[in-house]
This record gives structure tokens, sequence and C-alpha cells, in this order.
């Protein structure tokens, strides 16, 4: 069995800080990481490589320095990485980023496609069904629990707000995958020693060979038209009172704020 | 010359910090507490291939290199010093020699099995009256046919009855003093090989340390570790290994006290400003951060010197004396910086002062350690 | 593409088990005042099956028209029957711009059609205006929050969004609204379905989801006790709606409050209209789980509590006195 992992290098998210004087990110100091639903998807495909001995490759869009995702990548376990990376490709939307790695999984074996739900950057967890519906495959997104029958039929355990399903679907298809779904190995001691001997392949432009206008901020329908931050925090007003009077402060500032 | 870990120890680093704050910090005060041995912990240790980071890849190990071992031992300690000696002891203490000394057979025995961290590892030197001055040994084994007979015993020992193989020293030929020191590998469950009674210690509670009992204990011919006679070398040679193990456990208390500091320093308020803001915390904390940077640079030297294979006994000493009692300095203080509150169990720099303590006692007091040193100076 | 042919304000209706979601009805909200400023419609897009009784309280809550699509393979919703039925409906009647709630069936559908459609798709909308040029400005958050963006899809048709729930607005229900309902028959490419539903189990979930809540009351140490926080639920109750007592750390290891109600880096991070602070110091951690809530109260005896750096409303006093007279007030509203 093949199965292909899509991972994103993110910013950690929970690290960025807005700057209280000029409300802009301070995004330096901040950790890369591999997206959490990725890093998911990943274990769902390394359990299978254990149990159905399944080779697993992992594909990534970006800059350069995502290398260092598939290096944990393959400390964990993948067999193969491909790095997609190349300035035409920048500035894409999800629909352009779809093309661009739907074109990418055409030229690869697979049974499988895994994808994490979404990204913690954009947290638009539009990829995944993107690049089924380029791929014109049988797609479950949520997906908490995937079982194997070990000839073609997965069975799927899907959440969904106050209810789950269960799905089945056969070989090829994609799956979306939570990152609560699986609690992710560690990357092992060996795997960290061995991953600098591994290549990585990387895929330009060329190598994709994908009509330019599918790409990249050409391919996008959607633009940024402005980006912004929710502005600085004014000092709050402190008062010391006593009760009556403090309830009283509270409730006329409530209908000041519209909040009651 | 670079002092820059290099990418592979980067991800490691990134890795084992990963796996300390998720999997070790949230047991760190309750196996204090309790005095348990976190075997949990080291369950998971083995199935990530920390239990065998410096050992090669034919003997099931990791085949990473001493850099990466001392940023493992750092990184636990500074969330729990006690799951820092576990692999220390493991690994420089009973991997180790046996690598270093055993013949293949023994390594194809035992290294696989320790490596994964299926087996643990410990080392018994110590005895009642055989401490700083190892060359007292009183345990002796005496050569019957194919077979060695040990009696005696040893304390202190770490992960004692948790190991499953432990690398003892004992007076093979009392005559010839030093040189009448043999090692053994002696497996748990060698009938006459029996623990004594576990220590209530101040620190590093949850690590199992008790007494070792041979008594008429029949060990196999081929379980002589190098030459007979050659088991005080191979004692030397190991601690020298394994000041490297304490000393970045000393530097990983260091800097999770340091940790704590900063952040309650931040938060801390007195007379309307953060203590952080005083100029008193400011120094002090300038003082100590420079001393655990600088230990850290000690330790990873000695590692550096170990792994490229340049004599570094001195090194291990320097390092292993100079992070031990910054490690007392740095918790100290971390405790004064807290407060009342530093005093209390509800946080974690009293527990981290109590473990500091041990380093500069174990594996070679800080008097020893100055011993070695002056001794590679005037000799 | 001829974008001028392109017009209307479509919103997919979300039903399960033949009940229309509330977030079908926020939507025909806010395509209620999309379309009135282009001067258009709104069109609500109905699947299912035995399912054309809901169209008039589709027209209630602001549709024009009803596009219903009744069909036995539209009872439960699953990817491809519903991607082929929501595409031919707008290959052939051509919006302007369709609307989709972000709720997992709409995050399911709305990158599949947008791929379909080859037309772009903006997730999780917090805000949805026209612009001067007539287009659609859809305002996002992104990094966790930390940045707002606003999107166009200039060249390309429709516009589509999807919304999460609760966060727009439903209008009145007015039941003498009239609008038009037609029926239309989808021609199913049935070798395109390729998932086969075998079950779907409700879950009693543990429902209380603080990252949810309009309104926190949140409580720590200076709260003390169980019935210290017995005084917080008063207080909630009193105000209703969506208003839930949350918890510091604190009070969550000392076994007062369950871990599913904690605030903060270990717990949640939460950002309500209003977080009430309660006998809450404010650790760096507990901090940083709330101080993006839109407006923050803090009450506590110790004037030099972190806490008060971050809230728009410091209140230096007992906790103990003032939550109970605060519920009073609400009761009497």
């Amino acid at each position: 069995m093949n199965i292909i992992v899509c991972v994103k290098q993110v910013p950690n998210t929970t690290e960025i800080k807005i700057n209280p004087t000029t409300g802009t990110l301070i995004r330096d100091g901040v950790a890369s990481i591999m997206n959490p639903d990725d890093k998911g998807g990943l274990e769902e495909a390394l359990k299978l490589k254990d149990r159905y001995n399944a080779h697993v490759t992992v594909i990534t869009m970006g800059l350069p320095q995502a290398e260092d995702i598939l290096r944990e990548a393959f400390a964990m376990g993948a067999d193969r990485a491909i790095l997609i990376t190349d300035r035409k490709l920048g500035g894409a939307d999800t629909l352009a980023t779809s093309n661009t790695l739907a074109a990418a999984l055409r030229q690869l074996e697979f049974d499988l496609i895994i994808t994490g739900r979404q990204a913690i950057d954009g947290d638009t967890a539009q990829v995944g069904p993107q690049i089924a519906e380029h791929l014109d495959l049988p797609q479950v997104t949520y997906l908490e629990n995937l079982e194997y029958d070990g000839k073609k039929t997965f069975t799927i355990k899907k959440s969904m707000e106050d209810s789950y399903q269960i799905l089945e679907v056969d070989a090829p298809c994609v799956v979306t995958v939570l990152a609560s779904a699986n609690k992710a190995r560690y990357m092992s001691v060996r795997g960290i020693v061995e991953a600098y001997d591994k290549e990585i392949e990387i895929w330009g432009f060329e190598r994709i060979g994908i009509d330019e206008e599918k790409v990249g901020l050409k391919g996008s329908p959607t633009k940024v038209h402005k980006a912004f931050t929710r502005g600085v925090k004014a000092a709050g007003e402190m008062f010391e009172t006593d009760a009556e009077e403090s309830v009283g402060i509270i409730m006329s500032k409530l209908k000041e704020k519209y909040i009651i | 010359m670079d002092f820059n870990l290099n990418r592979k120890q980067k991800l490691f680093q990134q890795m084992i910090r990963d796996f300390a704050e998720k999997e070790v910090k949230p047991l760190a005060a309750e196996i204090d507490e309790q005095e348990r041995f976190p075997i949990e912990t080291v369950e998971k240790m083995a199935k990530t291939g920390i239990m065998g980071i410096p050992v090669p890849v034919q003997y099931g190990g990791a085949g990473g290199d001493n850099i990466m071992y001392s940023i493992a031992v750092e990184e636990l300690s500074r969330v729990c010093a006690t799951t820092g000696v576990i692999v220390s002891a493991h690994t420089s203490l009973c991997l180790a020699p046996i690598l270093e000394n055993g013949t293949e057979e023994q390594k194809q025995k035992y290294l696989p099995k320790l490596a994964s961290g299926e087996h643990i590892g410990a080392f018994g030197l110590t005895e009642p009256n055989a401490g700083t001055d190892a060359a007292a040994q009183q345990t002796m084994a005496v050569a019957d046919d194919d077979k060695w007979i040990l009696n005696g015993n040893k304390i202190f020992i770490t992960n004692a009855g948790y190991a499953h193989v432990y690398v003892i020293f004992a007076m093979t030929d009392k005559s010839q003093g030093v040189k009448g020191i043999s090692a053994f590998i002696v497996e748990k469950g060698t009938p006459g090989f029996s623990f004594g009674k576990k220590e209530l210690k101040m620190g590093i509670r949850g690590s199992a340390t008790a007494e070792l009992i041979f008594e008429n204990c029949i060990i196999p011919k081929e379980n002589l570790l190098g030459r007979i006679g050659g088991g005080y070398a191979i004692a030397m040679k190991t601690l020298d290994g394994g000041r490297i193990g304490i000393a970045s456990q000393a530097l990983g208390i260091a800097q999770g006290a340091m940790d704590e500091t900063v952040k309650y320093v931040k938060e801390r308020k007195q007379f309307g400003k953060t203590i952080g803001k005083f100029q008193n915390t400011q120094f002090q904390l300038a003082d100590l951060l420079t001393k655990i940077q600088a230990s850290r640079l000690l330790v990873r030297s000695a590692a550096f010197k170990k792994d490229n294979h340049i004599p570094y006994a001195d090194a291990a000493s320097m390092c292993k004396l100079f992070a031990a009692e910054t490690a007392m300095e740095v918790t100290t203080k971390a405790v004064q910086f807290h407060g009342g509150y530093g005093y209390t169990r509800e946080y974690p720099v009293e527990r981290m002062m109590r473990d500091a303590k041990i380093t500069e006692i174990y594996e070679g007091t800080s008097e020893v350690q100055r011993m070695v040193i002056a001794a590679a100076l005037l000799k | 593409m001829n974008i001028s042919e392109y017009k209307d304000v479509y919103v997919f209706v979300e039903q399960r088990e033949g009940k229309v979601q509330n977030v079908a009805f926020e939507l025909l909200g806010k395509a209620r005042d999309l379309a009135d400023s282009l001067n258009e419609k709104v069109v609500a897009i109905l699947l299912g099956y035995n399912i054309e009784n809901r169209a008039n309280e589709l027209i209630a809550y602001g549709a024009d028209a009803v596009i219903c699509a009744d069909d036995k393979e539209l009872e439960y919703y699953n990817t491809e029957p519903y991607t082929q039925a929501v595409c031919q409906i707008i290959k052939e009647r051509k919006p302007g711009i369709v609307l989709i709630g972000a709720t997992t069936t709409g995050r399911d559908l709305g990158p599949r059609l947008s791929a379909r459609l080859a037309t772009g798709l903006t997730a999780d909308c917090t805000k949805l205006e026209i612009s001067e040029t007539r287009e659609l400005l859809m305002t996002r958050p992104a990094f966790g929050g930390n940045l707002m963006a606003t999107i166009l899809c200039s060249a390309h048709r429709p516009q589509m969004s999807t919304v999460r729930p609760g966060v727009m607005r439903a209008h009145e229900k007015d039941e003498s609204r009239k609008g038009e309902t037609e029926k239309i028959s989808i021609s199913f490419d049935k070798s395109k379905f390729r998932v086969r539903i075998v079950k779907t189990v409700k879950e009693k979930k543990d429902m209380i989801d603080i990252t949810e809540a309009k309104i926190l009351i949140s409580g720590g140490r200076g709260v003390g006790n169980e019935k210290g926080f017995d005084e917080l639920r008063a207080l909630a109750a009193a105000i209703g709606g969506k208003t839930e007592v949350s918890s510091s750390r604190a009070m969550v290891d000392a076994g007062v409050m369950e871990h599913a109600r904690q605030v903060g880096q270990t717990g949640k991070t939460v950002r309500p209209s209003l977080y009430i602070a309660c006998g809450i110091s404010g650790a760096i951690q507990h901090l940083a789980g709330m101080e993006e809530s839109e407006f923050i109260i803090a009450i506590n005896k110790d004037r030099y509590a972190p806490i008060f750096q971050v809230a728009d409303l410091g209140i230096v006093g007992d906790v103990h006195k003032i939550i109970p007279l605060l519920t009073e007030r609400f009761i009497k509203k």
C-alpha cells in the first residue's frame, strides 16, 4: 500500500503576539512547526505502515526551509519526502495550492492520500477536499479513526458537531485527519540520526508540469485586499469603591458597550 | 570551530524538549512526593530510543553521539532530575562500560536489550567503606572452575531493583590492591543476588537507590568484563563518562530553576512593580545565567572530546564540578527569589534545590573532581 | 467568464434530519443585508428528502426564493450527491455570491464545490460587506486570530464564503414575507457516489464548550470553593443566553472545576464578547487564554493583580459581595 501525506510548515501561532504599541504581528523568534493536524495525518499513515508495511511518502509545498518538517517526518518514520518549491508557486490561495499539489500527486502512486483537516495559520480546511476534487477521488473529512481491511476498503469514523458517522470508502481516496485522532509519535532518536542522510526530492515548477495560469498568485481566484490587526488595546479603567457602587459601574459599562 | 549544535542535534533537542514537557514534567512533583520510580516514563523513553542514544545501531542503539546524550539528560533534568539520572546511570554506567570493554559476545548478549530500553542498567562500585576511596573494595569474587562466586555489599546504587543488568566491581586478588579489582556483569535474578534497603533521600526521590547484596552469588566465567585486574581502570574510565551525564543533569536542573525564576519575577509584584524590575534581581539573574551558559559550554566541550576520542577525563571533571556547584547556587537563589512560595511544594524550585545537592556528591564529589583536575594539572 | 451574468445571493441551507440548522437562518440574515445593498435577491438552496415544507420558514427569515431539490439521495449529507446538486444549481442559475455555514458539512462541501467550479472560497468569514464596486469584501481571521484579512474574489464567480455558526445574526422571523418556492430535480451521476454511510450516531457529547460562549464568568482562587462557584453559576443563569462559567487552572487543580472549563495555556483559549474574571490574579498562562476577549472585567481584592493590566474595567473589591449584588441586578432586569 502506498500512502501520501500532505504536510505544511506553519508558524506556531500560539506563540505569535501583537506588538502592543505598533499593533503589528511579532513573528521574530516564533518557531516553525509541522502543522498539528498534518502530524495527526502522518501518524495515521505510520500506523498503517506498522500494521500493513505501507510505504509512506510525505509531500509539502513551501519555502526551502520547509525541509525541516520533512526531516521531522523522516525521523518519525516516513520513507520518502518531496518538497515542492518554486518562486512561481508563491502567493497561492487554497485553489492554486490544491492545483499544484494535485499535479504533483498525479505523478505518484497511491492508495490513500492523507491531509490534515486544516492548518493553524490559515484554518481554511480547503486544500484536502480540493485535491480530492482535482484528482476525481472520493473524500472523507474530519477523520477521527480509520480501519483498513487490508485489501481495499477503509472504514472511517468521521467526527461531526453532535454526532459521528461511520463511512466506508474504497482506495484510492482522500481523507483529512484531525490532530485529535492520534497522539503523534515522537521522532525516534535513531530516526533523527538517520534523517539527514536521506534524500529530499526537490520539485520545481518545471518538474510539476502544470499550466502557469493555475498556480501561484495568477492561479488564485481570491486575493488579500488588506490585512490588519485588531488594534491596540487602550488602558482600562480602574475603580476601588464599595460593592454597591461597583455593581453600578459594571452595569452602566455593559450598557454603554451594548453587551447587555 | 563551531559552538552551535548541528541540525541533527537541534532536531533532537526539539524532540527531547517536547518529550520532557509532555511526558516527564507532569509526573515530576508526584514521583518526588511518592518516592516512586517512574517505570511508565522509562517505557516511553525506550520506545523513542532515549535509552540507547550513544550506542551503535549494530547493537540496537540509536547511533547518536554523546552531545545528543548530554542534551537528553539536560532536557529531562530541566523538568525532572530523577528521570535525568535514570537515563544517565543506565547509559553512562552500564551501557558504556559494556560497549567499551565487553567481548563481542557480551555486547551481542547485553547491549540490544539495554539500548532498546527493554532492560535497565546499573553500576555497583560504592561500598560502605569504599566511597571516595573506591580502591578499598571489600566485595570479593573468587574463581571456581567455570564460574565466579561473589560476596559483599554495594550501597547507594541507582536504578537498583529496577535494573536487569549490573556492572559490579569486586576484588579478585586483594594482594594486588587496585590492580586486583575486576569488573563483572551480573543479571538480576541470579541466585545469591538480592537487594537491601531502599534509601530515603533528600532529592531525586523518584530514583531507586538501594543496596545490592551478594551472598555466594554464582555467575558464569564469561561474565567477567574486561581482563582480570582491569576493573579499577574500567570503573575510573566509566566514571569519567558518567560525569558528563551528571554535569548534564546539573545543567538541566539549573536551567529548569532559571526558567521558573524568570517566569516568577515577571509575574510577582511587590511595592507596585514586578520583582524582575529591581536591579538586584536583574544583576543576580545575569550572573546566574552566565554561569549556566558556562556550564553548558564545558559540558558540550567534554562530550565533544569524548565523541572525537580526545582525552576528556579532566574536562569531564571540570564540567561536573562547575555545573554541579552552579546548579546548587542557581536553585538556592531560585528559592530565595520565590520567597515564602519558593519554600513550599506549590512551586518546583524547592524540589530542584533538593535535587541539585546530589550532583555535588555522586559519581565523584566536588572534592574528587578538584583532585582529578589538579592531578592532571600538576602531573 | 462574464461576471455581469452572475447575480443574487444564494445560501446553502443545512438541514439535519429535516431540521434546518440555525446557521442557515443566520446566513439568510446576512444574505438579506448583502442583497439589499446590491439590490438583488436572496435565494435559499434547500436540499433533502421530504423537505419542501421547510421552504416557508426560509422565506420568513429573509429568502426571496427557495430552490428545493427533494430527493432520497439527499436525505443525509454526503459529499458527492450534495456537490452535484449544488453545482448544477450554481451552473444553471449563476449566483453572484454563495454563502455556506462553516460546519463540518459546509467545510466538506464548500472546497469541493470551489474546486469543481474553479472559483474562490473564503473560509470562516467574520464580516461580509459589499464594496463600492459591488464586490464582496470577505474578512476573516488568520494566524490564530492574531491577524485579520479582507479577501476579494474579483475575477471569478460565484464569490463563495463560509461563516461559522453564531457569527452572523438571524433577522427576526417574519411570517408575512412572501417568496417563491421552486422544486427542481437533479440529474445525478451515481457512478461517482463512492462513500457509503454505514451509520450516523448521535453523541451525548459533553456539550459544554466554553469557547462557544458569548459571555464567560470565570473564577479563580479568590472565588475559593464550590460554594463560591455557585455564586458565579447564579450570575451566569441570571444573564442567560450563551453564558458559561469557566475557571482558572488553580481551581481545576484543586478539583473544584472540571478541566473542560479551564481557560489558559493548558486549558482553552477563549474570546467571548465579555469575560468577567472573578478573583483571578492573572498568571501569564491564564492571560494567554483570554486576553483577546472583546471586553474584560476584572474583580479582585489585590489592586496589583496582573489581571488588571488586560482588563477594560477593573474593580478592586470582594467578589463574594459584588457577584451576588450583580446577580440581583440581572434578575430584576
